[in-house]
């Protein structure tokens, strides 16, 4: 095994869980969106690398599409969006910075010991790889439930699917790899366009228990 | 015997065509028929496939299991589609949607059976996850299509708790090309299920343990398994009822067969944990906690989503027990459930548009003002409260002898569970259906053959299963194990 390799993909890997942490703690809907396209950004180096130490030219192809789409495409049109939808000075404070670390880093350490426990047999830059991805996908699912807004929430989403793609491509030979970041891509295509369509803002527009009666349909 | 087509072209081929014509038919009544044609074709291809020979290459294959699921699919995609065609006219008349948003609709139908069709008959489990992302994207915007504020937040929620579902299961397919990796050799092979299920043996115990996990978490979200449910009942209410008929008759059966073939690769492998301890769990949660939530409900489709619920919870709940007698019984109660569910779902859409409401408190006494809808429902809450002569009667009661003999406390659970639902589910129906009538009494345009047939299958098979039907359950019932 090269050391070189190794501690290369092992970089972007654990830059791509630190990138994660970032957006925990970003409160402003603008500055969530950029540290999200830095996600993206560590992401195709990741796979970029992958390619290349795997001799794999068609992970290059999710590699365009990374940058084309998660890099450009979608920042831009959600900062364009929160401009329109008129929520771009919005905080969210749903739950305080320093109890959402705290559990981030309890995600960290929980997807270390189940993958690095279960996969003593598989080849180190696998192992490590499917650890960090772990960890980015809960991360992400932490940013989807300590936050209100759709904006974010999808942002969140999409940072759980970086870390799926950074599962896939670690996972040396997988078929299937591009159709699938293809599959997600218009998937998240759909959100935003409906997001926009729809106006969703919140996932409850109020707090107001007895509109949530109504919407469930519990009134009489 | 030799088949002059190829029924898997067919069964893929018709609903990606019709998909693309019904999309530019401009005459919402054509596009209607249209679609039922469409579904009676797929539908007689899935018939030949009960002659066709058994195969398997990279992407497809067909087996025992698979056929009983394309089978009941196309069968209930049939009825839901001429039940469609009258249901929507209505719907056109009373404004809530428009020509161009029928259109649509037709297509979406038909993209979505094309979904379920290909994550059925799907051997690479790459192919499957595909799938089953396309058919849970085209229910979400079919769940959206009265783009009013509720049906909106409701394919919100779906949305993005079906999106963390599907993203969990990728994970665990992952996990699982992962295991079989080192056996199997990179590429193709490492995906194509019937690969896996011949070498799962000497898989990685652990990875595989981890890998189950995931996609028992993820898929079961789409089964709406309890703690994972919370889509379920809004995207039911919410959204057109033959919607929410294909959901609860075919969309969960979709997401728990993908359970099945992963169940199988887990009990393959010795040393890999029990996978059947996590689903009875799941299940017996599923059951008890929808059962207790039956009560609070004033809404009737979302009171038969958690329906629904109860009954996806005691499907997984058998299968979770195994053996050939439970495993039988589960793909009865299954076949059972998806019929019974989607006749009231049928008989519910037409009283819900005469009434111009869903909520239970509004609608009293409709034995006397539309006595046909009247009866069929009570008749299909009756089998779905499982009193006999329905043939879920006969399921629960082999679903629950079996548990006794190998773990009564966890049958006396599942009976507390059914009993607590049974109560609930008279409770409604009697006020629905008797008592002092209320609301319109128009008569209905009602086209009540689909409900019918179904409700007519049911209770045959209460009393009389076809041997072949029998026998052919039972073969399969042997091989999940």
């Amino acid at each position: 095994m090269n050391g070189y390799v190794f501690d290369t993909a092992h970089l972007f890997a654990g830059g791509l869980v630190l990138v994660s942490f970032m957006m925990l703690y970003q409160d402003r809907l603008h500055a969530l969106i950029n540290v999200f396209a830095l996600h993206a950004v560590v992401l195709s180096l990741s796979v970029a690398w992958q390619a290349y130490t795997q001799a794999a030219p068609h992970l290059y192809v999710t590699v365009a599409i990374a940058v084309a789409f998660k890099v450009l495409v979608i920042p831009i049109a959600l900062h364009q969006m929160i401009r329109r939808l008129g929520i771009h000075r919005e905080i969210e404070t749903v739950v305080g910075i320093g109890p959402t670390m705290l559990a981030g880093m309890g995600l960290v350490a929980l997807s270390m010991m189940v993958m690095l426990r279960v996969t003593p047999e598989a080849d180190p830059l696998a192992r490590e790889d499917l650890a960090f991805a772990l960890a980015v996908i809960l991360l992400g699912l932490l940013i989807m439930v300590t936050r209100r807004n759709a904006v974010s929430q999808i942002i969140g989403f999409m940072s759980l699917e970086n870390g799926l793609i950074l599962a896939a491509t670690g996972a040396k030979g997988m078929p299937l790899v591009v159709e699938i970041s293809v599959a997600f891509s218009v998937l998240i295509a759909f959100i935003v366009i409906g997001v926009f369509l729809f106006r969703i803002r919140e996932r409850f527009d109020t707090v107001d228990v007895h509109a949530l009666d109504r919407f469930r349909g519990e009134r009489r | 015997m030799i088949l002059p087509f190829d029924p898997l072209i067919v069964i893929l081929g018709t609903p990606a065509a019709a998909a693309a014509l019904l999309a530019i038919i401009p005459s919402y009544r054509v596009g209607a028929w249209f679609n039922v044609l469409a579904c009676l074709i797929t539908l007689a291809a899935a018939a030949s496939l009960f002659f066709a020979e058994r195969r398997a290459d990279d992407f497809l294959l067909i087996d025992d299991l698979n056929i009983v699921f394309i089978v009941l699919n196309a069968f209930v995609g049939f009825t839901t589609s001429v039940f469609s065609a009258g249901y929507i006219a209505h719907e056109l008349e009373s404004g809530r949607l428009t020509p161009a948003h029928l259109r649509f609709y037709h297509a979406l139908f038909q993209v979505m059976m094309f979904g379920m069709n290909l994550a059925l008959i799907a051997n690479n489990i790459g192919l499957m996850w595909v799938a089953i992302e396309l058919a849970t994207l085209t229910t979400v915007v079919m769940v959206g299509i009265y783009r009013t504020h509720e049906a909106i937040e409701a394919a919100w929620k779906y949305f993005i708790l079906g999106s963390v579902g599907i993203a969990l299961a990728l994970f665990g397919t992952i996990l699982v090309y992962m295991a079989a990796r080192p056996v199997v050799g990179e590429g193709l092979d490492g995906m194509v299920w019937t690969v896996l299920i011949k070498h799962v043996a000497a898989f990685d115990p652990a990875l595989l343990n981890v890998a189950f996990v995931f996609l028992l978490l993820g898929y079961g979200t789409k089964v709406g398994l309890a703690p994972l449910h919370a889509w379920l009942p809004d995207a039911h209410a919410e959204g057109p009822t033959p919607i929410s008929a294909v959901l609860s008759g075919l969309l969960l059966n979709v997401a728990l067969y993908a359970v099945l073939r992963f169940k199988l690769l887990l009990a393959a492998n010795t040393q890999a944990i029990a996978p059947g301890p996590l689903m009875v769990l799941l299940g017996l949660v599923s059951v008890i906690f929808a059962a207790f939530m039956l009560y609070r409900r004033r809404d009737i489709k979302r009171f038969f989503a958690y329906s629904s619920i109860e009954h996806m919870g005691i499907i997984t709940f058998a299968f979770g027990i195994g053996g050939p007698l439970a495993n039988f019984a589960g793909l009865l109660h299954m076949t059972m459930h998806s019929l019974t569910k989607s006749a009231i779902f049928y008989s519910v859409g037409h009283i819900a548009q005469v009434k111009g409401t869903q909520k239970i408190a509004d609608i009293r006494g409709l034995t006397e003002t539309h006595p046909v809808l009247g009866w069929t429902l009570v008749l299909g809450v009756a089998a779905i409260a499982g009193l006999p002569p329905s043939g879920l009667f006969m399921s629960e009661f082999l679903i629950i002898t079996s548990t006794f003999a190998r773990a009564p406390l966890l049958a006396i659970l599942l009976v507390l569970g059914l009993l607590i639902a049974f109560g609930a589910l008279l409770w409604r129906v009697s006020t629905v259906a008797f008592g002092e009538p209320t609301g319109s009494r128009a008569p209905t345009k009602a086209l009540y053959l689909p409900m019918f047939a179904h409700l007519a299958l049911v209770f045959t098979a209460g009393i009389f299963l076809p041997p072949a039907l029998v026998a052919w359950f039972q073969q399969v019932a042997q091989s999940l194990g």
